[in-house]
């Protein structure tokens, strides 16, 4: 049963005030880096535009122990199962940026014919930030746009209980609707 | 020089016996993970979908076994391990006892042949060119 734990709903205002703080200067960042714009994100996490100095570590190992996703690239068709089981494998509480205008709303290749329209079709984002590609500075504010939408932001049962409401639950190939017609089984295992 | 029986405080810390404070330490250590996933209990959120428990591959669905094969040849790392660090561990207690009057010669003895021992793989492994640099 998704939640929260039973001290975080009736947590005094001082409480949620530090938990907020901890939450947003602690981001470690599981870079989903597919084109272009990961050079951009390789340049942000670098010296001059340094990230770290906001409290995001860059590169995590794996999606279990990253809490803020950044697309950056072209999300292809195929790609889109990959990225949508790999935000499902994140721990609560996740966030995502959309970086870069193709992981936005398609880009520059919104006509192909096998291209992700937007990586917002797949899974939920919290901040969008646009540029072909953007600049560092962009991803810069982009996460300190971020971090302050942390700061005002509550945790409640009712918020996760919402976002894995009924179908939501489902991952890349999953269906919780039976399907029409079954399929034939063509080979013996 | 203000007078001893002013200064002398509760439990002179001298006095201790050294397991009271291992068992302190490790007591204390316990406790912190406890708290702190305590913590968590009581404050993280959770949603454990069926998504989210199945094996990390990038992405994909997995394929194969959890176990993979490696090649035999790295037993020697587990060698060299052995003779220089399972043994430094055995050569500490040793240091506690070598000055005592009972049991100092005898333990010399008994340390000398369990270092002659581990000697002989270290010249088996020098033999084998294992400690030349590469």
């Amino acid at each position: 049963m998704p939640g929260i734990g039973v001290l975080n709903d009736d947590a005094p205002r001082p409480i949620k005030v530090v938990l907020n703080w901890g939450r947003r200067y602690s981001l470690w960042v599981f870079n989903f880096g597919l084109a272009c714009c990961a050079i951009e994100f390789i340049a942000a996490s670098m010296a001059r535009h340094d990230f770290i100095r906001l409290g995001v570590i860059p590169f995590a190992p794996g999606p279990r122990q990253a809490d803020l996703m950044v697309v950056s690239g072209t999300v292809s068709d195929k790609m889109a199962a990959a990225i949508r089981r790999l935000y499902d494998q994140m721990p609560e509480p996740k966030y995502v940026i959309s970086f870069g205008s193709c992981a936005n709303s398609g880009g520059p290749y919104w006509d192909s014919y096998c291209v992700t329209k937007g990586v917002d079709t797949l899974i939920p984002v919290d901040v969008y930030v646009p540029g072909c590609p953007p600049r560092p500075e962009a991803l810069l504010q982009g996460i300190i746009r971020l971090q302050e939408k942390i700061a005002s932001e509550t945790l409640s049962n009712k918020s996760i209980r919402a976002k894995y409401a009924g179908s939501r639950r489902a991952g890349a190939g999953e269906v919780t609707r039976p399907l029409l017609t079954q399929p034939q089984a063509t080979q013996s295992k | 020089m203000p007078p001893e029986s002013t200064l002398r405080p509760l439990v002179r810390l001298s006095r201790v016996s050294p397991y009271l404070t291992v068992a302190g330490v490790v007591l204390a250590g316990g406790l912190l993970f406890v708290a702190a996933m305590g913590v968590r209990l009581i404050l993280a959120p959770r949603a454990p979908t069926a998504m989210k428990l199945t094996t990390y591959e990038c992405g994909v669905d997995p394929v194969g076994e959890g176990w993979a094969q490696t090649n035999v040849r790295y037993f020697l790392y587990a060698f060299l391990y052995v003779v220089f660090a399972v043994d430094a561990v055995y050569l500490f207690p040793w240091a506690t006892v070598i000055r005592s009057p009972d049991l100092g010669l005898a333990s010399l003895v008994e340390m000398a042949i369990f270092i002659l021992v581990v000697l002989i793989g270290l010249a088996h492994a020098a033999r084998r060119g294992l400690l030349r640099w590469v």
